[in-house]
This record gives C-alpha cells, sequence and structure tokens, in this order.
C-alpha cells in the first residue's frame, strides 16, 4: 500500500517536472499607451521589399494561453464584441475569416486596436494598458485559427456561437469566402 | 412625390393606374442608374417637377436625374463627404431611408449626423447642420419630414447608449427651433399641460426619469430612426421611439419611459400630446419605430380618425389617433413573446418564459430582436382597405450578458442568434384587412421582406425580395403578376411617378445590405451565428444568391 503511494507520488513528480510550464504572466504592465512602434499595414514598400520589423512583445504575447485567455475575457470588457461579434463581425468586419485589412501579424492588429483605422475602427491607445492591447492582439489571431490549437482557448461557459477557438480552422485553409 | 412615405398619412399609396393586372405583365425596364456604393439601399426615390431625386447610403451621395431626356442622364450630384469614422458607429449598415422634398429644397440626412438642405434646381448646398456626434455613437438614417417650415429629424444609435430625440431644424436656414429626447425629465421630453396620455400608466411627474435606475437614462436610446406621419387637421405628428438600450432588461429595471412608445406631438413646438408605449420594458430590442398610417375610417360602426401600426413585437395596432386609446392589437406572424394586448389598460401582456435573462440561455423566441416587422414600410389601399405588410418569419435564442458602457462603442448585453420560424420560411408578406382584423392573404418568401411596399389604383402591389426579385402582385388575391430580377438584392421602397411623357412609371434602388443583408453587405462570417446580432447566421445563405451594388430600375409599360 505505501510503495504504491510512493509509486505514484513518484509518478507524479516526474510528470510535473517532465511538462514545460508556460509562464504567466499575471502582473502585466499597468502603465497606458506605450508601445509606440510604427508598423506598416503593407508589404509593399518602394525600391524593393524591406525586411519586416518584430516587436519585442509580440513574442511574449503569441501564442501564450494565459494571454489569449485574457484577451478572450478583454474582448468582451472593452465591447470589442459589439462590433466584431465573436469573430463573424458586425459593425466592425469578421476577424475569422481571412480577409486582413490592416494586415494579420500581431504587430499588425496591436497597431489597429491602439490606433485605430479610417474607417470605423477607434483607436484604444491610452484607455487600454499596453499589454491588454497585446493581449486582445493575440486572442484575435486565435478567431482565424492563426494561433497554437493547445493554447488557444477552449469551449465556453455559455451560449457557443461557434466551436471554440481551439477548434476553428485555420481561416487561411478555408480556400473560400465563407 | 415630395416624400417617402407618399403622403403626410404615409399611405403609399398612388392614385396612377395605368400600370394594372391585366398589363402588369409588360412592364419593361425604362433606364437604369448605378449609384457606385455597395451598401444597403433603403431610399425611396424622389420626384419633383421631371427630376427624380436619390439619396445613396454612405458616402450618402444625392443624385439628381434628367427625366425628361431619354434615359434620364445625371443632372448634378451632391458629394457632402461624411467623416469615414461614422461608418463605425452605425448598427446596421450604413443606411439611409431617403430625402424630402420642399418648397425648392431638398433635405436628407448624413451618417455622420449632418442635415443638409440643397437647391433642387442647382444642387448647391443652402445650409448644412450637424445636430448628431459620432463621438457618443449617434448617426442619422432616417428620412426627414418637412412639415410647414420646419424638418424633422430623429438620431440612431439605440445599440450605442444614445440617448434618442427628435429635432425641428428651421426649413429655411437650418437652425434646431425645438428638441424632444425620448428620456429624461419632462422638460426634455417636452411634456407639458398639453399632455393627455390615455392611459394611467403614462401619468405622473418625470416618469422618463424614475422609470430607470438611477441616471441610465441618460444612456438609454429610444431612438428616433423611422418614419414620422402628419395630420394636418388636427396639427399633430406622430413618431415612433426605439428600443431601450441596453438590451438586456435585467440592467434596466422599470418601463423605460418613453421608449419602445409613440408620441403625438404639436410640430411647432413639439408639445406632446398623448404617448402610448408598444412594450414597456421592452427586453428583445422591439423598436417601436416603424410607420404609422393615418386613416378616417368606420370602427365597429362609429367613424374614427386612426392610426394603423404594424409593429415590432407583432401586433398591428389600431388607435385612436385624438386620444392614444388602443382599439385594437392583433398578431400578424408568430409570437410568443407576449400573449396579447390588455385592451383595458393597453398594457402588453409579457410571457416570461421568453424573458432573457444575464447568464440565462432562453430558446426559440418569437418573434426576432428585428421583430415580426422592422422598418420596411408598408402601403395602404382605400380601394381594396388592406394594408400590404412586407415582414419577416423569424425567432431567436438570446442570453442576457454583462456589459460595460463606453462611449462611442455599442452597448447592448445579449447574445442573439436568429432562427427561421414556424414553417422554415424566413420572410412574408401579408395583406392585412384592417376593419376585420384579420390577413386576407399571405405570400410566404425564403427571406424576410426587408423592401418597403407599392400600392397603387391599379390595383397592383409591388415589392422586392433579398435576392433580388421584383414583384408585381394582386391587390385583391394576391397572385404573381410579374416579376424582374434585378442585380442585387432588394430593400428598397418603389415608388410610382408619372413621368413627363404622362405615363406611370415604376422605381425602385437594388442593392443588398441593411441588417437582415449585413452579412453579405459587410461581408461577415456567418459561421459566428450572432455576428451582426445575431442575424448573420440565418442569413448565411444569402451569400451565395446575391451580392452586394446599388443599381436604381424605373419600370414603364412599352
Amino acid at each position: 500500500m505505501k510503495m504504491r503511494t510512493l509509486a505514484l507520488l513518484a509518478g507524479v513528480a516526474i510528470l510535473l517536472t517532465g511538462c514545460q510550464r508556460e509562464e504567466r504572466d499575471t502582473r502585466p504592465d499597468p502603465v497606458k499607451g506605450a508601445g509606440d512602434q510604427a508598423v506598416p499595414v503593407t508589404s509593399l514598400a518602394p525600391g524593393g521589399e524591406r525586411p519586416v520589423d518584430t516587436d519585442a512583445k509580440a513574442a511574449r504575447f503569441a501564442d501564450n494561453a494565459f494571454h489569449m485567455s485574457e484577451g478572450k475575457r478583454l474582448f468582451d470588457w472593452f465591447n470589442c464584441s459589439g462590433c466584431h461579434s465573436r469573430g463573424g463581425g458586425g459593425m466592425g468586419p469578421a476577424l475569422m475569416d481571412d480577409k486582413w485589412i490592416y494586415g494579420s501579424s500581431i504587430e499588425n492588429i496591436h497597431a489597429t486596436i491602439r490606433d485605430g483605422r479610417p474607417n470605423g475602427m477607434p483607436a484604444f491607445g491610452g484607455r487600454v494598458p499596453d499589454d491588454q492591447i497585446w493581449e486582445l492582439a493575440a486572442y484575435v489571431r486565435s478567431l482565424a485559427g492563426k494561433s497554437s490549437k493547445a493554447a488557444a482557448p477552449g469551449r465556453n461557459d455559455d451560449l457557443m456561437p461557434h466551436p471554440s477557438e481551439n477548434r476553428l480552422p485555420d481561416a487561411t485553409t478555408l480556400g473560400r469566402s465563407p | 412625390m415630395t416624400m417617402p412615405a407618399k403622403n403626410y398619412a404615409s399611405t403609399r399609396f398612388s392614385e396612377l393606374d395605368e400600370i394594372n393586372e391585366e398589363n402588369v405583365k409588360d412592364l419593361r425596364v425604362a433606364f437604369t442608374f448605378s449609384t457606385g456604393v455597395n451598401k444597403g439601399h433603403e431610399a425611396a426615390p424622389l420626384v419633383v417637377e421631371n427630376t427624380m431625386y436619390i439619396v445613396t447610403p454612405y458616402p450618402n451621395i444625392l443624385y439628381a436625374l434628367d427625366l425628361t431626356k431619354p434615359g434620364a442622364p445625371l443632372k448634378w450630384a451632391f458629394r457632402p463627404n461624411p467623416e469615414p469614422t461614422s461608418q463605425g458607429v452605425a448598427c446596421c449598415d450604413v443606411v439611409n431611408r431617403g430625402a424630402a422634398f420642399s418648397d425648392g429644397r431638398i433635405f436628407f440626412n448624413t451618417l455622420d449626423g449632418h442635415t443638409i438642405a440643397v437647391d433642387a434646381e442647382t444642387g448647391a448646398a443652402v445650409w448644412n447642420n450637424k445636430v448628431g456626434n459620432i463621438n457618443i455613437g449617434e448617426t442619422i438614417t432616417m428620412a426627414p419630414l418637412v412639415v410647414k417650415d420646419k424638418v424633422l429629424v430623429g438620431n440612431s444609435g439605440g445599440e450605442l447608449g444614445v440617448r434618442g430625440w427628435v429635432k425641428a431644424l428651421d426649413a429655411k436656414d437650418g437652425h434646431v427651433v425645438w428638441t424632444a429626447f425620448s428620456t429624461g425629465p419632462d422638460k426634455d421630453v417636452l411634456i407639458g399641460s398639453e399632455f393627455k396620455p390615455f392611459y394611467d400608466s403614462d401619468k405622473g411627474e418625470d416618469l422618463g426619469v424614475s422609470t430607470w435606475p438611477p441616471n441610465a437614462w441618460q444612456i438609454g436610446g429610444g431612438n428616433m430612426w423611422g418614419w414620422i406621419s402628419y395630420d394636418p387637421d388636427l396639427d399633430l405628428i406622430y413618431h415612433g421611439t426605439g428600443n431601450p438600450g441596453p438590451w438586456n432588461p435585467d440592467l434596466r429595471p422599470g418601463d423605460n419611459k418613453w421608449t419602445a412608445g409613440i408620441f403625438a406631438r404639436d410640430p411647432d413646438t413639439g408639445a406632446a400630446h398623448w404617448f402610448y408605449q408598444w412594450t414597456p420594458h421592452d427586453m428583445h430590442d422591439y423598436d417601436g419605430i416603424n410607420e404609422q398610417i393615418l386613416l378616417d375610417m368606420d370602427w365597429k360602426g362609429k367613424p374614427r380618425k386612426v392610426l394603423v401600426r404594424p409593429e415590432r413585437n407583432g401586433y398591428i395596432y389600431i388607435l385612436d389617433r385624438t386620444t392614444g386609446e388602443v382599439l385594437s392589437a392583433e398578431p400578424f406572424g408568430a409570437v410568443n413573446s407576449s400573449k396579447g394586448v390588455d385592451l383595458k389598460n393597453g398594457r402588453l401582456i409579457v410571457n416570461e418564459e421568453k424573458a432573457p435573462r444575464t447568464g440565462k440561455l432562453v430558446r426559440n423566441i418569437c418573434p426576432t430582436a428585428s421583430g415580426v416587422k422592422d422598418w420596411e414600410p408598408s402601403a395602404f389601399s382605400p380601394r381594396t382597405g388592406l394594408l400590404y405588410i412586407p415582414h419577416a418569419n423569424l425567432c431567436m435564442d438570446e442570453q442576457g450578458v454583462d456589459v460595460n458602457y463606453i462611449a462611442g462603442t455599442p452597448y447592448v448585453g445579449m447574445e442573439v442568434r436568429m432562427i427561421p420560424g414556424p414553417g422554415g420560411h424566413r420572410g412574408e408578406f401579408t395583406a392585412w384587412d384592417i376593419a376585420n382584423e384579420r390577413p386576407a392573404w399571405k405570400i410566404k418568401e425564403n427571406f424576410p421582406v426587408w423592401s418597403g411596399a407599392l400600392a397603387t389604383a391599379g390595383d397592383v402591389v409591388f415589392y422586392g425580395t433579398m435576392e433580388g426579385w421584383f414583384k408585381a402582385v394582386s391587390a385583391r388575391t394576391g397572385d404573381l403578376l410579374w416579376q424582374f430580377k434585378t442585380s442585387s438584392g432588394i430593400i428598397g421602397q418603389p415608388v410610382a411617378y408619372r413621368g413627363p411623357d404622362g405615363h406611370e412609371y415604376i422605381a425602385i434602388l437594388s442593392g443588398v445590405g441593411g441588417w437582415a443583408g449585413a452579412v453579405v453587405s459587410g461581408d461577415l462570417d456567418p459561421r459566428d451565428r450572432t455576428a451582426a446580432l445575431g442575424f448573420a447566421g440565418v442569413m448565411a445563405d444569402l451569400k451565395d444568391v446575391t451580392a452586394p451594388g446599388g443599381t436604381l430600375y424605373v419600370f414603364k409599360l412599352p
């Protein structure tokens, strides 16, 4: 009996140490309005292609399960869902398809939320802490199936408007507009 | 044709009878005109002195076409260049429901909240007054109505916590003469000594404050984005008020006066004369802004001045328009969110089983948030005594959620997904026998009928479908007499006019969109069934049958 408990404990210990734990940034930077990096919204550049700048923060937030689940919560809190619904769009464009007016990279989406866009997207910079904008941007990518299935949010507890984010197909594979 | 509703009584009945039940099958295209805009075209063309005027959805271009020349060439175009950002605060596509003509001027509204007067002959702006503020979510989509020397305008924004109002602008220079809010203290609502509502529930001081949680009336909706009628004899205007905000009713206990109701007002001062609330403490976004048809008719053996209202909550109301008394309220489509109207106290009998609550999913609520009938105006023929009502047959699942008020963003608090109503067809065109309080006939349509109706003295009734068919049916039987497939889905308002050659013409704008067609005009993804406030999923197949694009079609006999 004792041996079995010990073996079980040892097994659990091995399992725990064997897992790579995702780092949880539970106290994100409360500072508003940071992230002033300019992000081009087009890949066309005079004089030929330019190397794409990546933001140092991008890697911290993209494909991070905790940040994406926080982004999902904030998507409601800041009324993103009021215009974009659960990704299908409404007053604003759909986010779960493969049409990205202002770019699909997490940097592009972050800039879109921060600076707004001229045809109706409000500028949330200065109103929403920068880290939370990154969390929103990471979540938006999951709606289009552009993030790791292992990290994207799972099913809702309430009304399910579409399959959960970790089961949504990568929009680029849909082949045609839905 | 100086107003979309044809006349102040809003009958949309044309006296022209050249096109009739026999010869309508020969109708053919006289001319067409591309508006160059790919959003929902809800406007009615106006025809004044051999010129046709059409106003497009955002960017709200006003075109004047010369009807005296072959092909009706463009006479001039007026481009108001509304702020592009206004598109981001328009709840349900960037529509415009038309212009109005009076005394040599065309009056119309822009999405970014301007009312503009344009010289009808030259196309030059006479005045331009900004009456709405897009930064609090205010837009204007309705067609103004000119009564005497005043231009009546109302705001949109019931999904963004915008406080509703109607303003009267001086037709000469555009300055605001009076503003009547739909919520708040009596002095803001223009309730004074002349206010004599019929029912006790509307009597009392500052009900626009006391029927709300503290200060909720300031972001409580009641927007006036629909239709206004006018009775010159009684000298009263009639206008509805939109849904209370947010949609989630748990966040605003109380009757939420004066939302989802109807006011009779003095056009000169705005002073309220009576009010009736279709849907007290509305729980389902049942905006009360549909058209009201003013008729003088025998009601149960007595001559009465009545107001007929096919209402979003599913009932056709007959009101005495001198007092606001409800004479009749019968359902004209599938309704389970309420169990009728108590004619003793005028109150809607709510079905609590279909009440959405925060965190509670309620299934199969009929009608939907868009109602048995939305904005699309009906037509009345005095020759048949029938009201021709374009409408939907839809139900929905709803779940209330918490929502934060952030000015200039949506304030709804409701998850919605719509489903087809009983029978599976999503639209109906109903001819309603007003005197006998029952349908005379019904036509089933696959998609919601989102276009207006037109009745003519030739006993032909016209309407369009969201697939793009423009149809003529018999006013007496509903039999299909003629149809023509236009380039896009139809959500516009058909009109009849006499051309410079003395012949009758029928005009309609084609161009799908609006709330029901947003899945196409906004290129939404219907895999999310809650997209477009719940409308996208049930309209997913609209993408397979039509594409956006605005075109004017005008028809005549050979």
